[in-house]
């Protein structure tokens, strides 16, 4: 039971810090209709800025500026890359935001080369919040969480509170009346994407220590973010959030307990052939979920998008 | 194969667009006899075996551009179909039984087949949606293939792969495939007959049908075509296309392994179809042999190719989103015109700095990144053939010289080089 | 529109080849191993490694033969199998003769298979395989042959030295395997399992598993349950990226035992560790680097860090490999036929840099030498890693380790 608990707050954790990412991406979604694969390389950006400014000004330094210089960085991005992209369509949209992350990962390289930096939570929250059976929760899992609640709490007020949010929820479906009231689409625009992108670069921040600041973190976590996103509805933050959560809790309970196929298998009705090593289907017996815990998502996705091709929370089509 | 406007200078761009199931010889007789040459122009087997590298990466990335080009379906996850074909070749291979009795240049078809049975499985699925949908199912696909090559060792064989070996096939004329060439002759065989069939495929009622449900699947389908099934059947052949990359793959390196169906590999694809361009058949093939190149020789001459790669790729997709066949098409309205040797010289004055530039440009990028990531202490480096300080103003300034000169001349002329430009692509009498 | 680009390709291509156009009097000799992407911080640092060698303890002591010089080339084979052939073939054509892979079993499996194919069908540039450290058991056993040397000491029988020592430590009652899921993970497991029964049956195996390499972004969950198992000792065979992972949130969870390990050191790892690992570490190696095996070994390390002051040896049997290569040359009097050199190398002896004295095994290949269990620490260390104050200090060693293992070798000799 104490266990439980203990997978319950580390899904808690995953969910949460996922969701930092997915919510901007979403919201860019919904926005542009376009899937910014770039999204983790600026979560990655995050990180590196925030070790980069540590080192000089401390991390709470790094957790105020390393964001900022990543929005500006996405408005960026929007302004002279995207926005140039737009016209030719959709599909070169999507590839360049692939050309982008690829970009952007070997420009990590070519800066802070391709070990691994030594980036730390900092010290006032290197410390164990409380023990759960001999389980320590660290400190700074708690500020993550916190972190994160607070961000889901601003961002729903925002958009659902005040003038700007209702600006931009008008952008979103009928871009030409808004325009002609008098309203700066392009710059709705780019302002939305500044403050995605600076959300992933507060999930960097955050998740730097934690995760490790290297090269691959980006390529590692780019791919579920979609997922995560695709999984929710595109476009709803709402989704993000569960979808994100539903992940968290999903891979860390799939890790933290051995369910074997076999049993499964067995359970269904199927007998264990004798000789397994010589058996072709001996890799199916012996899969246990910790093994497959990280494809879980992939195989979720395939089937929303087969059976509900619009996600949990999804209003439209993706 | 690639090329229409040298054969018929008349009518090259709406050829795309022609209905007809014509086959214009002369191009494909002209790349046929090159290939065929190629080897007594570079005889050492380190060429053939990029060469065939190359002419792997060509049938994939036709194949891939079946989707993406002609049928306007974005994959992330193509690469299992290659991955998967090549698997199942490699298990053929070390099917000592069955294997002695087959001629080794038969084997691609298997190859084909098995991808083309996985593509239909999943296509059955993936294709009633094209867009976000259908790039999200490849997405996902792509990763629980790719993530099952480690767990189900008995077919993928783990992390080191499975290998074998293919002189054990029954000799085919006497041919035992020991050495490189030979296995270029046969890679070049199916490279041409693959690309054959795939141009031919193009002008099919089918293909045709493809570029409708691409430009408007609506339209598509009030003609009575259903939109989905087009999809799916361009899927299916894309799949049966891409196995024979991934047979062919078997035969020359003789192993497989997880990394021939990761999504760096799908990403890989993609690069090279776009850079190479997707409007145009013979697109992918520049784009297959552009990145070969950079990928096998930049990568030994400097450390950044990849940066390179990224910048050159996201230039692509930002300023010619045609790519490489795009380029080289868009003078075609001016050799109609008769016109194309107007834009040599501006061309000359414009391009040669601007090439200047780049390359000072690199040697700023290179030497920050020596200066940067270089062994403290070790001062000294090797660029374009001279050995210097990097730690010295002098070349520095030379670089920076040459890069501000170079693009400040670019920047100068590219004027005369627009005027040139609308000049070239202005019929005689008419006003701008 | 063909032509231009044909040409550009011929020009390309004969600007590769004709780059490295092979001279007389050097010995080349091909470093095949990831020199961009994720893991080349650890093959620029054995490049370093290996030309440092070269120089220092061929090319300064007046080459082999009669003057001739080391020369190291180096050829990015991005971690990929497929790359590494192309690149092999490349050196192949530069008329290398000597090839030196380590990072990846997965690699060495593709070079191992793709030499010896390449052997059989042209015997006129016939190449040898010196792999400095891939561990697969599989290697010097069933997948062995004539043209691969093993420099380091295999996966089974560092965890024959590491099982001896958990063995000897009363205090050990249960132990949990894990590792990444492939070859590598695998045979960890398997001789953990092995050696464990045979020496100390009385220890219960908590928890034997692997996870997906490379995927894992945070091992809080495999963690939970180490601690869930109660184990006092945890086997791994993770490096990089997934050894830190581990090894950190292992110990931000409150575990206090030993961890067995094999790679966790240099490269970033040793200062990622830093003062977390202190106490808790175990780093099965050979090679001994702390406390210094003689005064040479120290020169030679205080000379390596005055070139290389971001450099670490954390490969010392590079050293191995190079000595012994020249002295094989030197005896089959040549260095282009390698049949003799690789006669010469078999049932070799030498005296190591790093102390004590090595035999490269004549049935299946495998150099046996001392091996190390070393712990991570920060005090008493004359050479650290990653310049950050903590190194890696000889704890036991077991000398001439697994002299007597079996192997399923089946040589067949040219």
């Amino acid at each position: 039971m104490d266990l439980i608990l203990v997978n319950l707050i580390d899904g808690l954790v995953t969910g949460l810090l996922l969701f930092m990412l997915s919510a901007g991406l979403t919201l860019i979604f919904s926005m542009m209709g376009v899937l910014n694969f770039a999204h983790a390389s600026f979560y990655m950006l995050g990180a590196y800025f925030a070790f980069q400014i540590s080192i000089a000004l401390g991390f709470w330094m790094g957790l105020l500026l390393a964001p900022l210089i990543v929005g500006v960085m996405g408005a960026g991005v929007e302004r002279y890359g995207l926005r140039r992209v737009h016209q030719y369509g959709h599909v070169p949209e999507l590839i360049f935001t692939f050309g982008l992350a690829l970009l952007i990962e070997e420009l990590v390289q070519f800066v802070w080369g391709k070990n691994q930096m030594p980036y730390e939570a900092p010290e006032i929250l290197q410390f164990t919040a409380f023990a759960i059976a001999g389980n320590s929760i660290p400190a700074y899992k708690i500020f993550m969480i916190f972190i994160s609640v607070i961000i889901f709490i601003g961002l729903l007020w925002v958009l659902t509170r005040t003038r700007v949010g209702m600006i931009i929820q008008a952008a979103l479906t009928y871009p030409k009346t808004v325009e002609a009231l008098g309203h700066n689409v392009p710059l709705i625009f780019m302002g939305v994407f500044g403050v995605g992108t600076a959300l992933a670069g507060v999930a960097g921040v955050i998740a730097g220590p934690v995760l490790g600041t290297f090269p691959g973190m980006a390529f590692v976590l780019g791919s579920i973010v979609f997922v995560t996103i695709v999984i929710g509805g595109l476009g709803s933050l709402w989704g993000a959030l569960v979808a994100s959560l539903l992940i968290g809790w999903m891979t860390t309970f799939a890790k933290a307990y051995n369910l074997r196929m076999e049993d499964l298998l067995t359970w269904i009705g199927f007998t264990k052939p004798e000789v397994l090593w010589d058996s072709a289907w001996r890799d199916l017996w012996t899969i246990t979920s910790p093994q497959i815990a990280d494809i879980l998502p992939y195989i979720l996705m395939v089937l929303i998008l087969i059976f509900r091709p619009y996600g949990l929370f999804g209003k439209r089509d993706a | 194969m690639s090329d229409q406007f040298t054969t018929d200078p008349t009518k090259p761009a709406q050829r795309m667009r022609a209905g007809a199931m014509i086959l214009p010889l002369s191009p494909w007789i002209i790349a046929a006899f090159l290939l065929c040459v190629m080897p007594f122009i570079f005889t050492n087997n380190s060429a053939i075996t990029i060469m065939n590298q190359m002419a792997i990466t060509i049938i994939f990335a036709l194949a891939y551009n079946m989707l993406l080009g002609q049928g306007g379906m974005l994959s992330f996850g193509h690469a299992v179909y290659a991955g998967v074909g090549g698997f199942a070749c490699m298990h053929i291979i070390n099917w000592d039984g069955f294997f002695s009795g087959l001629p080794l240049p038969i084997l691609p078809v298997f190859g084909g087949l098995m991808g083309m049975g996985l593509a239909t499985i999943v296509g059955s699925f993936s294709t009633r949606k094209a867009g976000t949908v259908f790039a999200m199912i490849s997405l996902g696909v792509g990763e629980l293939i790719a993530a099952c090559s480690v767990i189900i060792v008995a077919f993928f064989g783990g992390e080191e792969g499975i290998s074998g070996d293919r002189t054990y096939g029954l000799p085919f004329f006497g041919v035992e495939f020991l050495q490189q060439i030979e296995v270029y002759y046969l890679i070049v065989f199916w490279l041409m007959l693959s690309a054959i069939l795939m141009y031919l495929y193009s002008r099919t009622p089918m293909g045709r049908m493809a570029n409708a449900v691409r430009d408007n699947p609506e339209r598509a389908e009030f003609l009575g075509y259903s939109a989905r099934w087009v999809r799916f059947y361009s899927f299916v052949a894309s799949g049966f296309f891409a196995g024979i990359a991934g047979a062919l793959f078997a035969i020359n390196y003789e192993i497989l392994t997880e990394e021939n169906l990761n999504t760096t590999q799908s990403g890989i694809i993609l690069l090279v179809t776009f850079l190479g361009g997707v409007g145009f058949f013979f697109g992918p093939i520049l784009g297959a042999i552009v990145f070969t190149l950079v990928q096998t020789v930049l990568s030994l001459q400097t450390e950044l190719w990849g940066f390179y790669l990224g910048i050159i790729f996201v230039a692509t997709v930002m300023f010619f989103p045609g790519g490489l066949a795009g380029l080289i098409m868009m003078h075609v309205p001016a050799l109609r015109l008769g016109k194309l040797g107007h834009l040599g010289v501006p061309y000359l004055k414009t391009l040669l700095p601007a090439a200047i530039g780049t390359l000072g440009a690199a040697a700023l990028v290179e030497m920050t990144f020596h200066v940067r990531h270089a062994a403290t202490g070790d001062h000294e480096m090797t660029l374009f053939w001279t050995t210097f300080d990097s730690h010295s103003f002098l070349p520095w300034i030379i670089a920076g010289v040459v890069t501000f000169v170079g693009f400040a001349i670019t920047r100068a002329t590219a004027p005369a080089l627009v005027e040139a430009w609308n000049e070239a692509n202005t019929p005689e009498g008419m006003s701008r | 529109m063909r032509k231009p680009i044909m040409l550009g390709m011929a020009t390309a291509l004969t600007l590769t080849v004709s780059a490295f156009a092979v001279t007389a009097d050097t010995v080349k000799i091909a470093f095949i191993d990831p020199l961009s992407g994720p893991f080349a911080g650890t093959g620029v640092n054995g490049l370093h490694q290996y030309e440092f060698a070269a120089e220092e303890l061929v090319n300064k002591k007046g080459g082999v033969l009669d003057g001739d010089m080391f020369e190291i080339v180096a050829f990015d084979n991005k971690i990929s199998p497929k790359e590494s052939l192309i690149q092999l073939q490349v050196a192949i054509d530069q008329g290398i003769r000597y090839i030196a892979q380590g990072n990846s079993s997965g690699v060495a499996n593709a070079l191992t298979e793709a030499i010896q194919k390449h052997n059989r069908r042209n015997p006129d540039d016939r190449v040898l395989f010196l792999n400095y450290s891939a561990v697969d058991p599989a290697l010097t056993n069933d997948k062995c042959n004539f043209w691969h040397f093993r420099f380091d000491a295999n996966a089974d029988i560092k965890m024959d030295a590491l099982t001896d020592v958990i063995a000897k430590d009363e205090a050990i009652e249960k132990v949990y395997i894990i590792g990444q899921d492939y070859s590598f993970g695998k045979a960890v497991a398997a001789a953990a399992v092995r050696f464990i029964g045979e020496k100390r049956p009385d220890i219960e195996i908590v928890g034997n598993e692997l996870h997906p390499i490379g995927k894992v972004k945070d091992f809080t969950p495999y963690s939970r349950k180490i601690m869930a198992s109660g184990a006092d000792a945890i086997i791994t065979g993770n490096w990089g990226a997934d050894m830190l992972g581990l090894g950190k949130s292992v110990l931000e969870n409150g575990y206090e035992g030993p961890i067995f390990t094999y790679y966790a050191a240099a490269d970033g790892i040793t200062a990622a560790f830093g003062e977390t690992g202190e106490g808790s570490l175990r780093l099965v190696a050979e090679g001994q680097i702390n406390p210094p095996a003689s005064d040479a070994a120290a020169a030679y390390y205080e000379a390596f860090k005055a070139k290389y002051p971001d450099g670490n040896i954390s490969q010392a049997r590079i050293t191995n490999v190079i000595e012994m290569l020249a002295k094989a040359i030197n005896e089959a009097g040549t260095a282009t036929d390698v049949i003799p050199v690789a006669y010469a190398l078999e049932g070799m002896e030498h005296e190591s840099l790093w102390g004590g004295s090595v035999k490269m095994r004549e049935v299946d290949h495998q150099l046996i030498q001392d091996v190390h269990i070393h712990a991570h620490t920060g005090s008493d260390v004359t050479f650290d890693y990653d310049n950050s104050g903590f190194g890696i200090r000889v704890e036991e060693t077991v000398t001439m380790a697994a002299m007597d293992s079996e192997t399923s070798c089946q040589m067949r000799r040219p």
